[in-house]
């Protein structure tokens, strides 16, 4: 269970959960719940796809993703916002949304109703061999994982310093907490929600993203409850960068153990519940300490 | 427009969609000078308030600041302008420390970008030492007392200049002993040249205060009084429109068969240390007994004990003869035991209720409420009308959300429930915090009319004159301990004083027990 295949796939099964883990804290730190994150990586995985089809560079992918993503939340910001609906309502109505519309377009596109065709990876990074031994030594740690793995990490610090080290991040948290004492300081609470929504919405496009380009093709409903996973890992990791990727590579090590499962004596069928079942249990024993931003669901 | 004022408002005008908020309202502040503006609740003080920090967009009317006029101004241009507000509830987050408060929204950067916590510290240290305020810029908010957590504010108001500061009935959630301090560092402010407007419903505060006093009624301006020229009586009538007892008269008491006795009751906190250690009590029929302390001395457990909300870890209860140690709400009710609690909002109503509903909550499940599990809801209403009409509930409405009635009509309706059917025993915690003369003048009055019909009363106050007035005998809790008890009318303010704060002179005058000395827990402050 802990050889190292198991931990290589772990942290590569972890990444879209970290990106969506992300989105979620920024989002919920603002004061909005986003259930709609499964919504969001199905989005960003269906954009990718398309756009890496249609120019054959999976970075366009990467892009297209980032921006789909953020225009999906864009739904769940004027909704939950500005119309001030109920936060897990809208939330929902975006996952079916993307359900929907991710297949319909699928079959649009490339008139399959299960998936698109294989388009192009992404390249792993890399430093030419000629400049020497150095680049070789480089080569090890950089080019053994796709570059987003490497992305995903950097945002974690990013997200952390931005979070606590910044006048955007201290305000973000503090409408998440009392937008009543936000407002009246003079910052606009609706601005740092919609700050917070699409942001969500860009860290969770990419996490899509990530999924169909590893997997280079689209598969109708692939983002298959990792959104909800990514979002009970931020609960797990208590609304921080750091805690919400420890809680992404435990749930990322239970899918990549149960992948080594597949095939053995145990039926399938349960192999596949450890994730889930892990989350649960993590929730449970973790749960009622952590403690959620204060004004998380209420509109303002 | 003179030089010498700071602000002056014009026929301020504001409609809510039920109700005149300000009806031409004028204000004129001057330079300098600690303004207060008293008023019942309701009556179009925080409105008007609202309107000068630009809250509220006003329906007519003209504000000027300095002699300047503003027109369809926000929060930041009040802000800009030099105006700072200490809101009533306080705007300050949990989670972060005093300096992320002080600076939230207005951050001071290094790098570009970063958020300099080392500036703002310094800058929050600055302030607290310049005006005595004493606050730890690295302290966690939750960690604060309330009188600290207003020095916050305070700090946040200066923090951005401001050089008039609106205060919100800023006393209300303090201690006698914070009340003073607060108003040594107001006094601080004024001779630094700073302008105060201070709203309240306290005349003592007034008078001590204030130079200048607006009264409100009614949504208009009562009158502009110097507070050198005025008394209390005069100001209470200016505020509601008619002589108020100030101090209700108090006949002797007949008291007769003890109706609750508690003997050695003791209560375990949340941290497993004791929040109540050995209290023994007794009140009998036709007599109140209050029961004084800083608040988070045990009050607060010892009336959720006596009223089933909390376990006893020793000790017993009785109540008309009967044990009724543990027992659960619904059976101490039934037993006749009403419970006026603190926190009216949080239990005393259901806010998204009617009137008619929270007037029967506690009784809901009985006759003539319900029968065979279904509402009777002509009886209800019939019952809500009685009610209201009673004890003039403001607006005369049954069918109205509890959350939108002014809080002391809010206090109105729990008496009325609570009073209603004749309790043997009425458990009545701060029946008057943060309601305004009327209906302070109301409940006192109602307590002692109760008292004389025969109830027993448990009166918990934080409020000395309070205690002073109607109880006809005094017990002090310190530290979960009672450290003296006093026939009523038999002991000074002074003297409660120092035993509330488990002084030494507890002793005199009563059978004081030796306190231990330790400063109250945090454990059981009620926040």
């Amino acid at each position: 269970m802990f050889e190292l295949a198991v931990l290589d796939s772990a942290l590569r099964m972890a990444t879209p959960l970290i990106l969506a883990s992300l989105g979620g804290l920024f989002s919920e730190r603002s004061g909005v719940v986003n259930i709609a994150l499964e919504g969001i990586l199905l989005t960003g995985a269906f954009a990718s796809i398309v756009a890496t089809y249609y120019t054959g560079n999976p970075w366009a992918g990467v892009f297209a993703g980032v921006f789909a993503g953020v225009l999906i939340s864009l739904i769940h910001a004027i909704v939950s916002i500005v119309f001030k609906a109920d936060q897990i309502v809208s939330g929902v109505a975006i996952n079916l949304l993307a359900m929907g519309l991710t297949q319909f377009l699928t079959w649009i596109v490339w008139g399959s109703s299960a998936n698109s065709p294989s388009v192009q990876g992404m390249a792993h990074w890399s430093l030419p061999e000629i400049w020497g031994p150095v680049a070789r030594g480089v080569n090890v740690v950089i080019s053994h994982y796709p570059p987003l793995v490497y992305v995903a990490l950097i945002l974690v610090a990013v997200s952390h310093v931005v979070l606590f080290r910044t006048p955007f991040g201290l305000r973000l948290r503090a409408t998440g907490e009392h937008p009543e004492a936000v407002d009246t300081l003079g910052v606009s609470v609706h601005a740092m929600r919609f700050a917070g929504v699409l942001l969500s919405g860009a860290f969770a496009g990419l996490g899509g993203a990530f999924l169909a380009l590893n997997t280079h093709q689209f598969v109708k409903n692939m983002s298959a409850g990792r959104g909800f996973i990514a979002l009970a890992a931020m609960i797990f990791g208590k609304w921080s960068p750091g805690g919400a990727l420890a809680a992404c590579l435990l749930f990322g090590y239970a899918e990549a153990v149960q992948m080594g499962f597949q095939g053995q004596a145990v039926p399938t069928q349960f192999v596949q519940m450890i994730p889930y079942v892990l989350t649960m249990v993590a929730l449970v024993g973790v749960i009622g300490r952590a403690r959620p931003p204060a004004a998380i669901g209420k509109p303002y | 427009m003179s030089e010498r004022h700071a602000v002056q408002m014009r026929g301020i005008t504001k409609r809510y969609p039920r109700a005149l908020a300000n009806d031409r309202v004028d204000l004129d502040v001057e330079v300098g000078e600690v303004h207060a503006i008293v008023g019942e609740n309701g009556a179009g003080k925080s409105t008007i308030m609202k309107v000068l920090y630009g809250l509220t967009p006003p329906d007519e009317g003209s504000i000027s600041l300095w002699g300047k006029e503003l027109s369809g101004h926000r929060p930041a241009d009040a802000i800009r302008e030099g105006v700072g507000m200490v809101h009533q509830h306080f705007m300050l987050v949990d989670t972060l420390t005093v300096a992320e408060n002080v600076v939230l929204g207005a951050e001071p950067c290094s790098h570009g970008c970063l958020l300099d916590v080392a500036a703002a510290r310094e800058r929050v240290r600055q302030l607290s030492s310049e005006y005595g305020l004493s606050l730890d810029p690295d302290d966690l908010i939750e960690n604060l007392s309330v009188g600290l957590e207003q020095r916050v504010e305070i700090v946040k108001v200066l923090y951005r200049g401001a050089k008039i500061l609106i205060l919100d009935e800023p006393t209300g959630v303090l201690t006698p002993q914070e009340v003073r301090e607060l108003f040594v560092i107001l006094r601080a402010l004024r001779e630094a040249g700073r302008t105060i407007i201070f709203i309240t419903h306290k005349l003592e505060e007034v008078l001590e205060l204030a130079d200048r006093i607006t009264v409100m009624r009614d949504g208009r301006v009562a009158g502009v009084v110097s507070a050198a020229a005025t008394t209390k009586e005069e100001l209470a009538r200016m505020m509601v429109g008619r002589d108020v007892l100030l101090r209700v008269t108090r006949e002797e008491a007949r008291p007769g068969e003890p109706v609750l006795q508690v003997a050695g009751l003791s209560a375990i906190g949340r941290k497993g240390s004791h929040v109540l250690e050995g209290i023994d009590l007794e009140v009998r029929s036709g007599e109140i007994l209050g029961v004084a302390g800083v608040q988070g001395n045990g009050q607060t457990e010892l009336v959720e004990v006596i009223t089933g909300l909390r376990r006893a870890s020793a000790g017993s209860v009785t109540v008309c003869g009967r044990e009724t140690t543990n027992r659960s709400p619904r059976q101490m009710r039934d037993l006749g035991v009403a419970h006026i609690p603190e926190d009216r909002q949080a239990r005393g109503l259901v806010l998204g209720f009617t009137v008619a509903e929270n007037l029967i909550l506690g009784r809901h499940h009985r006759k003539p409420f319900s029968s065979r599990g279904l509402l009777s809801l002509d009886d209800i209403r019939t019952h809500a009308e009685r009610l209201i009409e009673e004890h003039d509930l403001r607006p005369r409405d049954p069918d109205g959300d509890a959350g939108h009635l002014s809080g002391g009509n809010q206090q109105k309706l729990i008496v009325a429930r609570e009073f209603d059917g004749g309790p043997a025993l009425l458990v009545a915690s701060q029946p008057t915090r943060g309601v305004d003369i009327g209906a302070i003048e109301f409940v006192h009055t109602s307590l002692l009319r109760m008292r004389d019909q025969g109830a027993a009363i448990l009166l918990i106050s934080a409020e000395l004159t309070e205690i002073m007035t109607l109880s006809d005998s005094i017990a002090v809790m310190y530290g979960g301990k009672i450290v003296a008890q006093f026939e009523g009318g038999a002991v000074g303010e002074e003297e409660l004083g120092v035993a509330m704060t488990g002084g030494a002179g507890a002793s005199a005058g009563g059978s004081a027990v030796r306190s231990d000395g330790r400063p109250p827990r945090h454990e059981m402050g009620a926040r």
